[in-house]
This record gives C-alpha cells, sequence and structure tokens, in this order.
C-alpha cells in the first residue's frame, strides 16, 4: 500500500512537474539559519557561526541529489532525456535514418504478412461450432478417392456408429434469378442434415433439415450465404420467403446462413445452400441413385464425444468392405481416412502447408538480413560517432549511459520501422482479402487483422532492435578516450574476410538470383502473351453460357444456338461468331482415347493418342481466327444425320496418318467404336497448357456432340470490351432468364497465365525485396569502410593520389563482395531458370537481354548503395581532415 | 559503504516517526537536534540526509508538513505524524523490539547452553 501511494506520489509529481526544488532551497536555508542562531548562543563569531552549520548540514549538492531522486521517477526521466537526444540524432542524420526504418519494416512487414495468412489458412479453426471434432472422409489408401456417390454416402451415413451426424455435399454453378438480373451464382448442394450436422444456427429466418426431404425435387429452398445476401440483398431481412428462380425453377428463400459461414473450405465462397435432393433441378444432371457416379465433393462429420479417428476408422471400414461386397462392379478401395475438411484434407492442406513453410523460413531469412545489414549500419554510424562518445566519456559519462543511449536509439528505430512495416502488411493484406484471382470463381482469401500476429510482429521488431543494438557494444566498451582524441579513429582495418562480409555475398548473390529469374519469367511471360496459341485472344469477346439454366435441354439446344449465333452476328461491329465448348487453354479440358482406323480390338491399351476433344459451331476457326492448313470446315449440314466427321490438328495428323497430305479424307475410331472421317487439318496450338509440347487434338461438330453449355468467341473489327453490354441485351431478349458471363478473351487469358504471372510477381517482389535489403548491407560496409579509413584516405590524397584510387581503396572491398555475389548469383539464377521453365511459358536464361538486365541492374545496385559513401571519400579534404584529427 | 547507508536510511525513518510521535509537530532541524541528542554522533556530519527520507516519509503518508513559525518567529516547515504513520510506528516498534529481542538472546546465548 504504501509503496503504492510513495508511486502515485512520484507520477503525479512527474506528470505535473510539481517542483519541491524550491521548498528544499527554504528548508536547507531555514535550517541553516536555525543552526548558526544555536551556533551564535554557543559564542562562535558570526562568519564560523554560519560556516560551521554549513559544514554539519552536508554536501548540499547531493542532498539536492537525493532529494529529486526521492520525489520523481529518475528512471523515466533519463529515458524521456535518451529519447528526445535520439531523436535529434536520428533527426541530424535522415539518411541513415530511413535506410535503417525501411530495412526493418521490409523484414517485419514480410513476416507479418506470411503470418497473418498462415494464421488464417492453418490455425485459425473453421467458423463452425466444435470445428476441433469436425473430420472429412477421404477413400482409398492413397487419399486419392476424395469423392463419394450418394448411395454410398447414404449407406455410410446410416450405418455408421461414430460419426454424431455425416453430412456431405457438391458444389455447382447455377443460373439465380431473384427477380432482377438474372446471374450465375455458385451454390452449394447439401445434405438435409448439413446445418445441423454442423451445428450452425440461422442469422435470419430458418435452415432446412432432414425433415424437409422427401425423395427427388421435394426440398426446393435457398438458404444465403451471408455475404451474398449482403451484397445483392442489401441486408434486407424481407428476402425470407421470397420465391427465385434456380435454373427457371421456383426456390424459396428460407433463410440466411450465420454471417462468418461459408462452408467448410476457407479459401472457396459459395453463394447459396440449396439442398442435394434438388441436385436435378440445379445441376441438370440424376446423380442421386447411381451408385457409380462419384459426385459428392466432400462427406464430413463431428465425431461423437470421446471417440478418436482411429476408433472412427474401425468402425468405418467393416462397413467399407461390406459395400465392395454388395457392389463389386461400383464400388472398390472402400478403406477410409479422416483429415480436416478446412484445407480439403492433405490434398490442399500438405502442399499449402509446405508453400507457407517455405514462406516462413524465407521471410526468416529476410529478417536475420535486415537485422545484420541493420548491425553494420549502426556499427558504421557509431564509428562515425567514435570522436564524440570518446568525449563523453573523457567528460565523465559512464560507459553504462552511452550504450542506454545506443539501445534507445535502435529501440525507436524497431519501433517505428515495426509500425510501418504492420502498416504496410495491413495494407497489403486488405488488398489480398479482396483480390479474387480467377474471375469465375468464388475464391479468395480472407485475411481479416489479426491482433495477436500484429502483436507479435512489434515484439519481434523490439528484438531485432535489441539484437542489432548489440552489435557496436564491443566498440563502446573498448573505445579508449585518451586514445581516439589523440590518433583519431580507426587505427586498424579488417583485412580478412569476416562472417559479416560472407554474409554480405550470400545477400548479395541470393539478390542476383531473384533478379535473374525475375528477369527470365518477365521475358518468358511477355514473350508467351505474343505467341501463337493457335487461336488469336485480341479483339475477341468470350461469353460463357449454360442453356440448362435457362431450362431448355435436348433438342431444344441446337435451335436456341443458332438462334444466338445470328443474333450476336447482326450486331453492328461484330466480325464473325462461333462456339466452341470447353474454350482451350482454360479448365475443364476434354481428352479422348483414339485409335487408327485399322484397330479392331479397342481396348485402352491400344490407342494410338489421346486426343483433345472441342465441340465446335461451324465458324468457330474463322472467329477464333484458327488457321485451316487443308481440307474444310464444318457446315450446318453436319448434324446427326451426316457422317461423323471432325478437324484435327497438325499433330494429330502427324501421329495418327503420318503425315499432313493424305490426312484429309482418312479415318479414325473412338473408344465406342465409331468411325469418324478427317475434313481438315487446323494449325498447331496450346490447348490444356501454356508450357505443355505439341498435343493432339480434334474439334467435332456441336451439332453432331450437342452440349449445353458453349462459349461464344465473338471476333470484333474494333474494340472487343465495347461490344459487351450489346452482346448481353441480345441475349436477354432471346431469353431473359440465361444468365451470361462475358469476359475479354485477353483477360480470360489470365487462368492458363495464372502461374506464370504468380512466379512472375513473387519473383519480382522477392527480387525488389532481395535488391533493398542488398543495398543496404553494401551501403552500411561501405559507409563503415569509408569512416575508418577517412584519415588513411586523407593522408593517400595529400599525398597525390587520384580520385580513381582513393575510390580503389574506399570502396574496394564493397566492389569486390558485389562482383563476387553477383557472379555466384547469376550462375545459380540461370540454374534455376530450368526449373522456372516448368511453371513460366518460354522461360529461357538463354537471353542476352536477360544477362545485360542482370549486369545492369547489379552494377546499378552498387552505384546506388555505394553513391554517398562514395562521394565522402571523395570530398576528403586532407587540410581539414589533418587539422581535426 | 552503500549497504550502511540503506540501513541508516531505514533506522533513520523510524527514529523521525517516534520523534514526532514524543514531541509532537517540528521542523526538519527540530527533529536533526533531537535525533542528534540521542544517538550521539550519527548524524553529526550530515544533517541534510534528514530531507529526503522526510520527503519520502510524507509521499508515503506517514507524516504531514506545512509552513508555520519557529520559536524565534523565523519561516519554517513543521512535520506532524498523521494517523497512518502512528499505525507504522507502532507496528516498526513492535518489528524492531521482537528483531532486537532476538538478536539480543543471540548474542546472549553461550555454547554450553544449547542442549
Amino acid at each position: 500500500m504504501r509503496f503504492v501511494r510513495r508511486f502515485l506520489a512520484r507520477v503525479a509529481n512527474f506528470a505535473g512537474r510539481s517542483d519541491h526544488d524550491q521548498r528544499l532551497r527554504e528548508e536547507i536555508e531555514s535550517h541553516i539559519a536555525l543552526q548558526t542562531e544555536e551556533n551564535l548562543r554557543a559564542g562562535l563569531s558570526p562568519v564560523e557561526a554560519r560556516r560551521q552549520a554549513i559544514l554539519k548540514f552536508g554536501a548540499v549538492e547531493a542532498i539536492k541529489e537525493n532529494y529529486r531522486a526521492e520525489q520523481r521517477l529518475p528512471w523515466i526521466e533519463s529515458l524521456l532525456k535518451d529519447v528526445r537526444f535520439s531523436l535529434r540524432l536520428l533527426r541530424k542524420s535522415p539518411g541513415f535514418t530511413f535506410i535503417a526504418v525501411i530495412t526493418l519494416a521490409l523484414g517485419i512487414g514480410a513476416n507479418a504478412v506470411v503470418f497473418s495468412v498462415a494464421s488464417a489458412l492453418i490455425l485459425r479453426p473453421l467458423a463452425v461450432p466444435q470445428a476441433e471434432s469436425l473430420y472429412q472422409l477421404f477413400r482409398g489408401k492413397d487419399k486419392a478417392g476424395d469423392e463419394f456417390s450418394y448411395p454410398d454416402y447414404r449407406d455410410l451415413r446410416d450405418r455408421n456408429r461414430s460419426f454424431d451426424n455425416l453430412v456431405a455435399y457438391d458444389a455447382a454453378i447455377a443460373g439465380l434469378d431473384t427477380g432482377q438480373n438474372p446471374a450465375s451464382a455458385w451454390v452449394e448442394l447439401v445434405t438435409g442434415n448439413y446445418f445441423d450436422g454442423l451445428r450452425l444456427q440461422p442469422y435470419l429466418g430458418r435452415l432446412f433439415h432432414t425433415s424437409d426431404e422427401h425423395g427427388a425435387n421435394s426440398a426446393p429452398y435457398i438458404v444465403l450465404a451471408y455475404t451474398y445476401w449482403h451484397s445483392h440483398f442489401h441486408d434486407d431481412p424481407g428476402v425470407v420467403g421470397r420465391v427465385a428462380q434456380v435454373n427457371k425453377n421456383p426456390f424459396t428463400i428460407v433463410g440466411v446462413a450465420p454471417p462468418d459461414f461459408h462452408g467448410t473450405l476457407v479459401f472457396f465462397f459459395p453463394d447459396f445452400f440449396v439442398p442435394i435432393v434438388n441436385a436435378e433441378q440445379v445441376k441438370g444432371e440424376k446423380y442421386l441413385n447411381d451408385r457409380g457416379k462419384r459426385s459428392l465433393f466432400c462427406v464430413m462429420g463431428h465425431l461423437k464425444t470421446g471417440i478418436t479417428p482411429q476408433q472412427e476408422l474401425a468402425d468405418l471400414d467393416p462397413i467399407g468392405a461390406a459395400l465392395e461386397k454388395s457392389y463389386p462392379k461400383e464400388d472398390s478401395d472402400m478403406t477410409f481416412t479422416l483429415e480436416r475438411p478446412s484445407l480439403y484434407g492433405d490434398r490442399l492442406g500438405a502442399p499449402m502447408k509446405a508453400f507457407l513453410t517455405g514462406l516462413i523460413v524465407l521471410v526468416g531469412l529476410i529478417l536475420l538480413a535486415a537485422c545484420t545489414n541493420l548491425g553494420s549500419l549502426f556499427a558504421a554510424r557509431t564509428a562515425d560517432r567514435s570522436r564524440e562518445i570518446a568525449l563523453r566519456l573523457a567528460l565523465g559519462a559512464t560507459r553504462g549511459s552511452i550504450l542506454r543511449q545506443l539501445f534507445t536509439e535502435a529501440t525507436l528505430i524497431s519501433l517505428i520501422g515495426g509500425l510501418v512495416g504492420i502498416w504496410g502488411s495491413v495494407v497489403l493484406l486488405r488488398a489480398l482479402s479482396l483480390w479474387q484471382p480467377f474471375t469465375k470463381y468464388p475464391i479468395h482469401l480472407s485475411v481479416k487483422p489479426d491482433a495477436i500476429v500484429y502483436g507479435l510482429a512489434l515484439l519481434l521488431a523490439l528484438a531485432s532492435g535489441v539484437l542489432f543494438g548489440a552489435v557496436p557494444v564491443g566498440q563502446i566498451l573498448r573505445t579508449d578516450s585518451y586514445e581516439v582524441i589523440k590518433a583519431g579513429p580507426g587505427g586498424r582495418v579488417g583485412r580478412r574476410l569476416t562472417f559479416r562480409d560472407l554474409l554480405l555475398v550470400v545477400q548479395i548473390a541470393i539478390c542476383a538470383v531473384l533478379v535473374t529469374s525475375s528477369f527470365v519469367a518477365v521475358r518468358g511471360l511477355l514473350r508467351s502473351l505474343h505467341s501463337n496459341f493457335g487461336f488469336e485472344p485480341q479483339n475477341a469477346l468470350l461469353a460463357d453460357t449454360d442453356l440448362s439454366m435457362a431450362g431448355y435441354s435436348g433438342d431444344q439446344v441446337p435451335g436456341i444456338q443458332k438462334r444466338m449465333l445470328d443474333a450476336v452476328e447482326a450486331i453492328p461491329g461484330v466480325e464473325s461468331v462461333g462456339l466452341v465448348n470447353p474454350a482451350p487453354l482454360y479448365a475443364g479440358s476434354v481428352t479422348r482415347l483414339v485409335f487408327t482406323d485399322k484397330t479392331a480390338d479397342l481396348r485402352p491399351a491400344n490407342a494410338v493418342a489421346q486426343a483433345f476433344l472441342f465441340k465446335v459451331s461451324p465458324e468457330y476457326f474463322h472467329a477464333a481466327r484458327t488457321a485451316l492448313l487443308s481440307g474444310r470446315s464444318f457446315t450446318w449440314h453436319d448434324d446427326q444425320n451426316a457422317p461423323r466427321v471432325a478437324v484435327v490438328n497438325a499433330e494429330f495428323a502427324r501421329k495418327i496418318f503420318g503425315a499432313l497430305s493424305g490426312a484429309v479424307g482418312g479415318y479414325y475410331k473412338l473408344p465406342d467404336g465409331t468411325r469418324v472421317e478427317v475434313v481438315g487439318i487446323a494449325e498447331q496450338g496450346k490447348y490444356g497448357s501454356l508450357a505443355e509440347d505439341a498435343k493432339l487434338a480434334m474439334f467435332v461438330p456441336l451439332l453432331q456432340a450437342p452440349s449445353s453449355e458453349t462459349w461464344m468467341v465473338v471476333r470484333s473489327s474494333g474494340d472487343a470490351q465495347q461490344l459487351g453490354p450489346a452482346i448481353r441485351n441480345t441475349l436477354r431478349d432471346l431469353d431473359s432468364g440465361l444468365p451470361v458471363y462475358i469476359q475479354t478473351w485477353v483477360k480470360e487469358m489470365d487462368h492458363p497465365l495464372f502461374a506464370s504471372r504468380m512466379a512472375s510477381l513473387s519473383l519480382g517482389v522477392l527480387g525488389a525485396m532481395g535488391a533493398l535489403l542488398a543495398i543496404t548491407g553494401i551501403f552500411g560496409m561501405a559507409a563503415y569502410s569509408v569512416s575508418k579509413r577517412l584519415r588513411e584516405l586523407g593522408i593517400r590524397v595529400a599525398l597525390g593520389a587520384q580520385r580513381k584510387e582513393v575510390l580503389q581503396a574506399a570502396l574496394g572491398r564493397p566492389f569486390k563482395l558485389l562482383a563476387i555475389g553477383s557472379g555466384a548469383g547469376l550462375l545459380l539464377g540461370i540454374l534455376a531458370s530450368r526449373v522456372l521453365a516448368f511453371v513460366v511459358y518460354q522461360a529461357t536464361p538463354r537471353d542476352p537481354l536477360v544477362l545485360v538486365g542482370v549486369v545492369l541492374a547489379m552494377s546499378l545496385l552498387g552505384l546506388l548503395a555505394t553513391w554517398v559513401p562514395a562521394r565522402r571519400a571523395l570530398s576528403v579534404d586532407p587540410s581539414v581532415l589533418l587539422r581535426e584529427e | 559503504m552503500k549497504e550502511k547507508a540503506d540501513v541508516l536510511q531505514g533506522t533513520l525513518a523510524l527514529m523521525v516517526l517516534k520523534t514526532l510521535d514524543v514531541l509532537g509537530p517540528l521542523h526538519g532541524y527540530g527533529i536533526a537536534r533531537r535525533i542528534e541528542q540521542i544517538s550521539g554522533d550519527l548524524l553529526a556530519v550530515n544533517q541534510g540526509t534528514l530531507y529526503p527520507v522526510l520527503l519520502k516519509l510524507e509521499q508515503e503518508g506517514a507524516i504531514a508538513s506545512e509552513w508555520g513559525a519557529s520559536e524565534n518567529n523565523r519561516r519554517a516547515r513543521f512535520y506532524r505524524l498523521t494517523r497512518e504513520g502512528r499505525k507504522q510506528l507502532q507496528v516498526e516498534t513492535k518489528d524492531w523490539q521482537q528483531t532486537a529481542a532476538i538478536i539480543g538472546r543471540f548474542f546472549a546465548a553461550k555454547a554450553e547452553d544449547l542442549p
């Protein structure tokens, strides 16, 4: 209690700056006066009486000091003094402060970003109650079989005894018409017990239950995801009870799911949920009774309390064995494993974790490099200040107080750097959360600010501050004030390779590797943007439609597709229009085995090759600018009644018929025995991915292989972008309930180029970081070296050294390190580019531009880093220097 | 050296409290005189060390102070014991007596006294 009261009194004194000094002075005065009177009475002379009184009182200054220490908080005061002094010093050298803050901000920011992402992806539990007991079921030993058929799921659900409630879902894209604008939306088809099994409560209205299911298409209910309700219905609670059209079938909106819930995959954000018993209406295919059709994307459930995953497997495996026995044709590999559903088990979880671990190691290294560089920056600074420090020591400052000031400075820098880094990471993470890499898929990464991560980042910054602040401690402890003032700083100049030099070389090398790889990647990317894909994305639009979303099926489909083509072709500015499914280079490509015409036994082993299959309308080749090397395109007469025909690509012709000539008119066979006549040969293109070798492809008439989903290729005579609204309106006039997804073909190329882009982008970011770190590293080292040898340089200049020689003496070492590091980095970078070629199409290091670019970049980097120290070395004025030192 | 000063400070505080308890409100010089009289030359050299102790006690709430006039009409600051201080004095007196008694018994004990 007493202690607290005393402390509070001191804080009050400190805050109020109430001055007790005056009071002490008066008390001393009165004390001495009283003592003097006493002494006078004892018979001393007035002068002697006062002298004795003062003597008896003791050392006034020491008492004042004690008194002051008693009334205030001396450590805070001296801390504030240190802080003020350090701030003044930092302001005086803005260059140093800027570089130090940026270096640390980089290290801390990178760590904050990576740890936030890791926390969002891996550490944070799913937004379902008791997420720790939720497991997803995987089939087969290698966990390859993650998908289940609905009948199998039903048997597992009904026969197992250890899951609280086994639930399942399937994902699809469907046309959702809520009365305004029909649009395609992502839907999760979920089992009736889904919400109950996940123990969720509605945010609004109700969720559906097992009791709502009464056979196929019996539960036309919609539960909206909170975000979709928020963005499309503007939080209108009146939507509950409204009827919406899903692929032209009436569904009732019954409720809204809880705010944080967006299914059980961390990066997937479906728009709404419907019962899976209505799958036929939503997905357009019947699969609920087909045991061989594995379309359930995920089967999962909460384990009952007290049951371990091992016990659970012991319960499931006999059920699987029984199923295999009862349905030998459909079921195989019915053994199970349990994984976490949030990252789709190990399938995505393992690579994601490996990737994040790699990133964590990388940002750790970045922070370490940042700290090392800051260490050498501080060493250089301390060397510059050695005279001042020596002077302060000579004037009676303790080494402790100088160290305290130094650490205050380091802590200040680390605090500022840490805050700047955290601010940067918040900005970056906000952008990352909004970023949707694939326009068509509801996939993004929602990273919410995490107080724990930021707290840790700040702690990390402080720890780094102490770490790099400790570098010059030895320098200060060794300072001999007499020697320094007499002789000037720095007699010793290190000649041998120190550990710090080695670190710097490694840093430069890593930077050079990254710079080389990012140059290679960017060059590859630029080249692949303008390479030949077998079609021309420039000046073309893609319009993706699925007629089943508007309720068309069977024989209606070709008719409406012909009308769509005619209507869009009539739009002014449209040059030609064709249909294709799937779009080349788009996820969801289809391949088929092909056989020569002579093959009689059509077993898979006898197939000649596998070929990509594209269903196209007659004008497709013209609209896509796919050149026909020989033969003809299709006509509208190549329909179901006509003989089966195909246009194949050059590689197909070579592989099946031996040569391009003579392929036209030839036949090949499909697995079902159909003979197909080749009527034309198309130029070679890219079909599955940009990095693939020459692949086989065949184009067949849409009329002979109908498909309700098609991509309309609209070739424009001008700017393709401007045709978008006209196409949308035209298609709406045909059918107002048909959702259309329109995008320029160039933009759609983002998908196949995604990997290359990401690789170039991340290499670019890492390269920039590496470059910045290398610059600060070289700068610190060069500044230190110049500062240490200033006197020697002065003498050299006095003895007639030329500028070149001065520079060589001052900066030879940093440049040597730069050259060694860059050389090693360039070599390693060229080797690494071989790996890069797997990701980035047309990435090759054998490119003079890349080599020249890397050498230029590294030289520029060296020039930038040594500019200030070099100027300082050159401005050495021997007369001034020798007089001062 | 330092330790001795700390002990001195602790005992000095107790002496100040006792003085104020016995003599009532008193100025700094009066307290110093009184301690000097009773303790011999413990405070003979550095009377000034008293003032930080007074401030500390005041901040702890054991004593209070205000300006007043001395017996020969000189301005001086008078210190008096608060209720808190009186309680503190009682507790510390008891502690001190206990300690003193124990130490005294230790010094009185001879080897043959032990069983």
